[in-house]
């Protein structure tokens, strides 16, 4: 059974060979000059704060608009890509293809039992996923480490045109093991959308459709409840005030920044005493130039800010219990595919 | 389990697609030993009523079993029964050589010195992809597959409908040498009553969804009488003949006659039946009334 999975599995294993491949070598060739610019801009030991901001600010513009911002993007395109790729060629066709070609009736008249024809097949493409996500991932990590440490820098030492954390939205799915528990997912939601549907098209347009639902989906609505976010209120200082809202002479809402250096910021706002948003009439300072006066002005107002987020501290915890879920989905949908195989729908 | 266990048998098997019955009251017990024909127009039932022996499908209602266990029950089933699904699929990316790899790897049984005799002799390139073979070498292949897992029975479903007259006399040569050397039983489907002729010692002709008959050709043989005479009303003939099927011209009437006892009647020329004219007689009385029920409203009429 291994024998046949693994050369039914060879040319899509191939493909995905060379785009690792391809991605290794575009890795390793601009890799290197990352870490020097790294190194050159002076930010490693950098003596001062003085020092440090020029260094970040030196290695920050020669990153921007250069080929090493081309190569990330690509990269993680590439890893979000990755799933969705998984899934519709490697999931769907799984069931859906031998079912369309009636080699199915060829393969279950062997004398190996359904079930087990399934999770030979299952264990080795999905664990082969999983590989193959955690290969990007780690190779993507590889590359951009120092951008990390400088962008955690960045946050930790105020304002900076830098801004790249591992633990925002974007980005989070594309670094640590979370990329392993999108694979696993995505092809098994391939997998069942074949066995469902027994054609191999329709099966893969229904994967696209679904992954694209459920991993846009995922940061906005459910990460943040994985584990509840810390909510902090605190007085509202003037360097937190991070801009203004004014439209005519009626309303006024207050920007703020929050100083959370690495954190996932939720949610972030000035609020009044009852603490709901706060929106009211502008203060008379804040309506002519002077940037002072309207400061003093809004800090009379006394508005407190109300933070709401998931702390850098947080990261494996955060990493931990999405890939969790997505391999507790993936495994579910692979066990239903069995049952349903075995109670012989389909032929 | 003992050599007794009927090939298949079936107790009120039935399979309904949605609200489209394909198989309805099927109660067959075919022994071991036989190459079985399974007859019946296209669209009959006899797919569906094997891929139900195979453990494809599930029953509706009712109950089957092959050798006495469950279809494709457990591995030890599996490895009992060949099966050659319609249109003998293979894989069109796999060579010769790969499909015989694959039945190593997933038959505990197999038999690779037949597996390659059997290539050998049919002069096949083991490096040829299936996808390029024509459809005689294709089923032939197939064919292999099932025969070197060494089963105890062999299920072939349409196996020769899609090939030309010299593939299918090939094809069906192979069968009977195949039967012959492993002492195998052999349940075969058709629509063509030419092709099991030659090499079927049991019968079962389905239509309709529904078995019309079934039994050892010989015995089926010796029961069944063409009765021809003078135009008469089936209502006057003996209580003991069962009326297979009946034409009728202004002065006479041409009857087939189901009996257990010689049919003898004074006025009447009794025949003898070949195999064909006994199941296209079958076939088109059933084609013809469409259900029992229908026509003995007809009659009470």
């Amino acid at each position: 059974m291994i024998w046949l999975s693994w050369r039914q599995f060879r040319p899509q294993a191939l493909v995905a060979g060379c785009v690792l491949a391809g991605l290794a070598i575009l890795l390793l060739s601009t890799g290197f000059g990352v870490a020097h610019l790294y190194h050159d801009s002076g930010l490693p030991g950098c003596p001062d704060t003085r020092a440090c901001q020029h260094a970040l600010f030196v290695f920050s513009n020669e990153l921007r608009g250069s080929i090493y911002e081309f190569v990330f993007y690509l990269s993680i395109a590439l890893i979000y890509l990755a799933p969705a790729l998984i899934g519709a060629f490697w999931g769907a066709p799984l069931v859906a293809r031998e079912a369309e070609t009636g080699t199915l009736r060829l393969a279950w008249s062997q004398s190996v039992s359904r079930s087990r024809w399934l999770l030979v097949k299952v264990a080795m493409l999905g664990l082969t996923a999983m590989a193959v996500a955690g290969l990007l991932s780690l190779m993507l990590y590889l590359w951009s480490q120092t951008a990390y440490k400088a962008g955690k820098y960045a946050s930790a030492h105020g304002p900076s045109g830098l801004s790249i954390t591992r633990l925002s939205p974007l980005l989070f799915g594309t670094n640590g093991i979370a990329p392993i528990g999108y694979a696993a997912f995505a092809f098994a939601v391939g997998l069942a959308a074949g066995v469902l549907i027994k054609r191999t098209l329709p099966a893969m347009a229904v994967t696209l459709a679904v992954l694209a639902l459920v991993l846009v989906g995922w940061p906005a609505l459910v990460r943040s409840h994985l584990i509840p976010p810390v909510h902090t209120t605190s007085i509202l200082r003037g360097p937190n005030i991070a801009g203004l809202g004014i439209s005519g002479s009626q309303k006024m809402t207050v920007f703020v920044g929050a100083d959370k250096p690495g954190a996932w910021v939720i949610s972030d706002q000035a609020v009044n005493a009852a603490g709901q948003q706060y929106s009211g009439r502008p203060p008379r300072a804040c309506l002519s130039k002077s940037f002072n006066g309207c400061t003093k002005a809004i800090l009379a107002l006394g508005l407190k800010q109300a933070i709401s987020y998931e702390p850098a501290s947080r990261y494996w915890a955060l990493q931990g219990s999405e890939t969790g879920a997505y391999l507790l989905f993936a495994v579910a949908l692979a066990g239903a595919c069995t049952l349903r195989i075995r109670r012989r729908r389909l032929a | 389990m003992t050599a007794e266990a009927p090939v298949l048998q079936t107790t009120g098997l039935g399979k309904k697609y949605r609200s489209r019955w394909a198989l309805r009251d099927c109660t067959l017990s075919v022994p071991a030993g036989h190459v079985t024909g399974l007859v019946g127009p296209n669209g009959a039932g006899k797919t569906t009523l094997l891929n139900l022996a195979v453990g494809l499908l599930a029953p509706t209602e009712g109950t089957v079993q092959v050798l006495g266990g469950e279809p494709a029950g457990n591995e030890t089933q599996l490895a009992k029964v060949g099966f050659v699904a319609q249109d003998t699929p293979t894989y069109a990316g796999l060579s010769v050589a790969d499909h015989l790899k694959l039945g190593k790897h997933m038959n505990p049984g197999w038999d690779a010195a037949v597996a390659e005799d059997r290539i050998a002799r049919l002069d096949l390139d083991p490096k040829q992809k299936a996808g390029k073979l024509s459809g005689g070498q294709r089923a032939q292949l197939a064919l292999t597959l099932a025969i070197a897992k060494r089963p105890e029975v062999l299920i072939l479903d349409e196996p020769i409908a899609s090939l030309d007259p010299l593939a299918r006399r090939e094809f069906l040569q192979t069968l009977m040498e195949v039967t012959a050397e492993h002492d195998l039983s052999v349940v075969m489907s058709s629509h063509l009553v030419s092709d099991l002729e030659r090499i079927c010692d049991y019968l079962v002709v389905l239509v309709n969804s529904r078995i019309q008959v079934a039994g050892e050709v010989e015995t089926l043989l010796a029961t069944h009488y063409q009765v021809t005479g003078p135009r008469c009303d089936p209502a006057a003939l003996p209580a003991d003949w069962q009326i297979v099927s009946a034409s009728h011209t202004d002065r006479q009437s041409t009857l087939l006659v189901r009996s257990d006892t010689p049919v003898v009647e004074p006025g009447f020329t009794v025949d003898q039946i070949g195999l064909e004219d006994l199941v296209l007689s079958y076939l088109s009385e059933a084609g013809r009334t469409g259900s029992r029920g229908h026509k003995e409203l007809e009659a009470q009429r």
